[in-house]
């Protein structure tokens, strides 16, 4: 992997997946970059995060593929490629157990182990110091889905994609989580693809934003250029 | 009462019948009343149930005076219908029928067919035919407990599933826990059965061993024999199908193919 700004670490070719007799998403060509944050804005419904689902293949495309580092993904086998492209979801969906065990899931599947000094360095990372032995069951909202993203970031990956992991949150909790995604892409040069109904969201943290309507990328530019509305 | 009413033994049980279908229909009204609607259900259950069981019972006095090999085919039968049945426990599960028919013929046919060959269940046409019955039966109602409920599992824990997924689990290691629990689950009604031989329940099979003049101690016996049969078959046919399952659920590309919206 080379550590050139700015190269195409991801990207879609006509990308579409059809359920029933509707495309959910719709012919969609898009890159990302390296050490950047895209944001995909558009209303409830519009396909963001079908679009989303497709990128790490939790659901195979009808059209089109997709190709991580220039391999096309389908050439990729599934546990691996859901290792290098990590995944957080609205709702955080956490293993019952400590916080630890949470965070050594990932790394457990392919035989990796995590040390308890590397967990607790996730969880420094994340704003949630000292927190390795606590229950999942009594963390709030917030300290949910930085378990979530802690989570994600111990399977190494390259690239992380966010499924509105602010949505079900307070504004307090929702702050802390946007500064924590954009120190993730501005200090550790970790790239991003947020999916988000917030246009105000994608306007304060996105370096890029594709706007989604009706399954297809209809725009696709700077938040200025896009959510200038 | 009846008995006096009724003098042939085909008009008194059909007079049996109605009274047993009668209470059970107060059962469904009562249920009703609760809006619990069980009316069609119950109905056709009912009606298939003494159709089924008379032309079995016709085609079981035929076979009584052929071969012995040809209850093969009606246990062949039988599985089939019981795959049939069960896979219907598992709405909208890929491949649920193949699953259960396969299960059910293994897990019965196997044990049906060990005891069989050890001497355990005789060959003759009324021994074999009751007990193999027996088996499948109890076969088939597990089945559909294990596919129900791990159908009931997956969806409501679709989302721990596929989170697990994302995070480069193998599909298997994700509905783990979901299989362990829908093994469990159907194979209760077995286990309490055993549990409960003699002291709650006294079979069928042993009230008509010990009607036939049997002696009392062997008819308890074999009783225990058979309810164990039905346990190890049970917990095949469970095992059996909720591991064939695990390959209908998820595609090539581990992708979790059973959903809400499926």
């Amino acid at each position: 992997m080379n550590d050139v700004p700015d190269a195409v670490v991801l990207r879609t070719e006509h990308l579409g997946r059809r359920v029933g007799e509707q495309w959910i998403v719709n012919d969609v060509s898009l890159s990302v970059n390296r050490g950047e944050l895209l944001g995909l804005v558009g209303v409830s419904g519009s396909g963001k995060s079908s679009l989303l689902r497709l990128l790490n293949r939790l659901d195979e495309p009808t059209s089109g593929t997709v190709f991580l580092e220039g391999q096309d993904y389908r050439e990729i086998p599934p546990r691996t490629l859901r290792q290098r492209l990590g995944m957080v979801t609205q709702r955080p969906f956490l293993f019952p157990g400590d916080i630890a065990s949470n965070l050594r899931f990932g790394p457990t599947q392919r035989d990796a182990t995590l040390t308890d000094a590397e967990i607790a360095e996730l969880l420094q990372h994340v704003g949630l110091p000292d927190f390795a032995a606590r229950n999942v069951a009594n963390l709030s909202g917030g300290e949910q889905q930085r378990v979530s993203l802690a989570r994600s970031l111990a399977n190494r990956p390259e690239i992380m994609l966010l499924d509105e992991p602010t949505s079900a949150l307070d504004q307090q909790a929702k702050t802390g989580i946007e500064e924590l995604v954009r120190n993730l892409v501005d200090e550790d040069r970790f790239t991003m693809v947020l999916v988000t109904h917030d246009r105000d969201q994608a306007r304060r943290i996105c370096d890029r934003v594709g706007l989604i309507e009706a399954g297809r990328l209809v725009q696709l530019g700077t938040p200025a250029e896009v959510l200038h509305a | 009462m009846l008995k006096s009413i009724f003098h042939s033994q085909v008009s008194l049980g059909l007079a049996q019948a109605a009274i047993a279908s009668v209470l059970a229909l107060l059962v469904v009204l009562l249920a009703r009343r609760r809006n619990i609607h069980l009316e069609s259900d119950a109905a056709i259950a009912l009606v298939r149930g003494i159709v089924q069981i008379v032309v079995v019972g016709s085609i079981l006095m035929l076979l009584l005076k052929g071969p012995r090999w040809t209850s093969v085919f009606l246990l062949a039968g039988m599985i089939i219908a019981a795959g049939s049945i069960s896979a219907k426990r598992a709405k909208n599960v890929p491949g649920a029928w193949k699953v259960s028919t396969c299960s059910i013929a293994a897990g019965a046919g196997l044990v049906t067919a060990v005891m069989t060959w050890a001497g355990v269940i005789d060959t003759a046409i009324t021994s074999l035919i009751p007990v193999g019955s027996m088996i499948i039966a109890n076969a088939m109602n597990t089945n559909g407990l294990a596919l129900n409920r791990f159908r009931s599992e997956v969806l409501s824990h679709s989302g721990e599933i596929e989170t697990a997924l994302a995070l480069g689990a193998a599909p298997d290691k994700t509905i783990a826990s979901y299989t362990e629990a829908s093994i469990h689950s159907s194979l209760i009604p077995a286990i309490d059965n055993l549990r409960s031989l003699g002291i709650v329940w006294i079979p069928g099979l042993m009230t008509g061993m010990l009607i036939a003049g049997v002696d009392p101690l062997y008819a308890a016996i074999y009783q225990f024999v058979v309810i164990a049969m039905i346990l190890a078959s049970s917990g095949l046919t469970s095992l059996l199908s909720t591991t064939m399952i695990r390959a209908h659920i998820f595609s090539p590309a581990e992708q979790l193919l059973l959903k809400e919206s499926a």
